[in-house]
């Protein structure tokens, strides 16, 4: 069985991004407890200070007892003096949200939607496949300046209005899988098995398609949190003065040439964390292809 | 003598499918009979209608397949025809269980296999999940798998293919059906494993005097292990004798065409392989006349004009669709098939 699992293991090629992700996770959802400077504090004294400048003249007036005030900037300030670490581990909030939960809405919507389509055929089909036509044809950033204009740019209405986006490409995934599981025999056997619409679909064909979704899901993840990075750039993601790292790339683009590391850091971070993203997504896809080649 | 009932009777059974060029007519009017504990081989070509007949029988039909108001199924007695898909379910996979052609696609690949097996128990025979461990283990040995309690925990794709093709049957078996139709349960696997397979579901139709309808393409399968043999061609049956009069007299030359291709040993090195030149007709736009007359050998004009009917053989129910049949040896009438066919 070791040996089995060896063989067709997810080898260091999921190992390390998926560590990464679990690291940018866990710092993300313990970001309260982290000994890091609050990310909203300004530092007059230390602004735009490059990485690993030490913060001596702490206006001590100003941060009273603050335990939070950090006794050297790891990775420097930004143009306002604020700790560019602190805010990277606070922004991996706005950019995991948006990556893992806006994704998630596409799963569930769109995989059940693509479900239905692809085994009950016919007018549900049609209609479903309407529908998402009309959501793919839809322009997107249209539709986010609309609501950011109309219902105001917070993280729950960009987590939705891009859930709501995603909607169609996992409606296609799941109905290109469920189109070819419904012609396997083995639905034909759980049909004789006695197995009605709903347990053919729950049982059989849903397991199916799980893990082919969640790979699917983790490419969009990885497309997702880039496309935060670009909404941040026009005002469409959080408001200030949340940090995001869309946001922080957005920030120092004033000051490239003189202080590169303000927009450059959150940039790295964002790269390595898309690319993360994807590497693992794909070492998964190819564990599954070749566990699917066998049968 | 007392006739014991058909376990299995269709009587002009119709099955139509939409395609973009019209309605296929996959199933042309078949009626057949099937006693309890008989064998009846079903052959044909690709395309002509064999799983499809297998699938009208099990309620399997895609859905859009539309069948004839006039098309009649029964079975033990019961109109299946008349049924609702419901009551339909209680009876199949309980009473008449089916085995598809690709093992490796008939099980499902994400659930254990002991899980599979436990399912169509718990369903049919509403054994509990926990009671039901041993009567799997005992279906697993009976199908001849090694340490089936270790077998129960394992998916799919772990085991071989033929391994996979028992499972399947030890699926099928799992409520001792009184019918088995196995649509061509040995075409994905090995030859060897095929003889072992064959062997394997005679030995249990034997044992519990099930019905089988056994479908293939391959006439050698076919031989020796059913009692009687039907021909399809083109969505109709063109010939059906019991197998050893089918195989020693076929009267049908599609029949005889069937079984010239089948290469023989006694061949010499690099004799040419006979095949039966031209292609299946087009099932939606029917040529008037006898459907292999395009391709047969002996087809006259009168082949061409009017389809012949369905000859019956001694009043049996065996005979052929054939204006201008082959010579008979005089196989016909042999005492064992008129005694079947009366049966």
């Amino acid at each position: 069985m070791s040996a089995d699992a060896t063989a067709r293991g997810l080898g260091p090629g999921f190992w390390l991004p998926a560590a990464w992700i679990v690291i940018v996770l866990a710092a993300a959802t313990t970001a309260g407890g982290l000994p890091i400077a609050n990310p909203d504090r300004i530092h007059w004294e230390a602004m735009a200070a490059p990485p690993g400048t030490a913060a001596n003249n702490v206006d001590s007036t100003e941060s009273g007892g603050d335990h939070s005030s950090p006794g050297t900037f790891w990775l420097g300030t930004d143009a306002m003096g604020r700790d560019i670490l602190s805010r990277l581990v606070y922004g991996a909030r706005v950019s995991l949200a948006v990556g893992l939960v806006a994704p998630l809405i596409g799963i569930f919507a769109g995989g059940f939607l693509g479900c239905i389509a692809g085994y009950y055929r016919g007018h549900i089909e049609s209609i479903v496949v309407a529908l998402m036509d009309i959501v793919l044809a839809f322009p997107g950033l249209i539709l986010l300046l609309a609501i950011s204009f109309y219902v105001g740019a917070n993280l729950t209405t960009l987590i939705l209005s891009l859930g709501l986006l995603t909607i169609p490409a996992f409606c296609r995934v799941a109905r290109g899988h469920t189109l070819v599981l419904a012609e396997q025999a083995f639905i034909d056997a759980a049909r004789l098995a006695g197995a009605g619409d709903m347990a053919i679909l729950f049982r059989e064909i849903i397991p199916n398609i799980i893990i082919p979704m969640a790979v699917y899901g983790l490419m969009v993840a990885a497309f997702l949190i880039m496309a935060e990075g670009a909404l941040s750039f026009l005002g469409l993601s959080v408001p200030a003065p949340t940090p995001s790292w869309g946001a922080m790339i957005a920030e120092g683009k004033e000051f490239l040439e003189a202080t590169p590391h303000i927009s450059l850091i959150p940039a790295g971070l964002m790269f390595v964390t898309v690319v993360s993203f994807n590497l693992a997504g794909d070492s998964i896809r190819s564990v599954v292809e070749r566990r699917e080649s066998q049968l | 003598m007392k006739h014991p009932a058909p376990i299995l009777t269709i009587d002009h059974l119709f099955v139509r499918l939409p395609a973009r060029q019209g309605m296929v007519r996959a199933v042309d009017g078949i009626s057949l009979k099937l006693m309890p504990g008989k064998a009846l081989g079903l052959v044909g070509e690709s395309g002509c209608g064999k799983s499809m007949l297998g699938r009208a029988i099990m309620g399997l039909l895609p859905k859009h397949a539309h069948v004839s108001e006039h098309s009649e199924i029964f079975f033990r007695n019961r109109a299946l025809h008349r049924m609702t898909g419901k009551q339909v379910r209680k009876i199949i996979g309980k009473e008449m269980a089916m085995i598809f052609q690709n093992p490796m696609s008939s099980l499902n690949p994400v659930m254990k296999i002991g899980r599979q097996i436990t399912e169509s128990l718990n369903h049919h025979l509403a054994i509990k999940k926990k009671d039901a461990r041993d009567r799997v283990v005992q279906l697993l040995r009976a199908v001849g798998i090694g340490a089936p309690t270790q077998r129960l925990g394992q998916y799919p794709h772990q085991l071989s293919g033929g391994l996979c093709q028992r499972v399947a049957i030890a699926i099928a078996l799992s409520c001792d059906p009184a019918l088995l139709i196995a649509d061509e349960p040995t075409t994905a696997l090995d030859v060897t494993v095929q003889a072992e397979i064959l062997d394997l579901l005679n030995a249990h139709q034997k044992k519990t005097q099930m019905a089988m309808i056994l479908i293939s393409h391959d006439l050698s399968v076919v031989a020796g292990r059913t009692d009687e043999t039907a021909v399809m061609y083109a969505g109709q049956i063109v010939e059906h004798a019991p197998t050893a009069v089918l195989f020693q007299n076929a009267r049908m030359p599609y029949t005889r065409a069937l079984l010239d291709a089948i290469p023989r040993l006694s061949d010499t090195a690099h004799a040419d392989l006979k095949s039966i030149a031209g292609n299946p007709p087009d099932l939606v736009d029917t040529a008037p006349g006898c459907r292999f007359s395009p391709r047969c050998p002996a087809a006259r004009t009168k082949c061409k004009t009017k389809a012949p009917p369905f000859t019956h053989i001694n009043g049996t129910r065996y005979g052929y669709a054939c204006w201008y049949p082959l010579e008979s040896h005089g196989a016909w009438p042999m005492p064992s098939c008129t005694a079947a066919g009366g049966q």
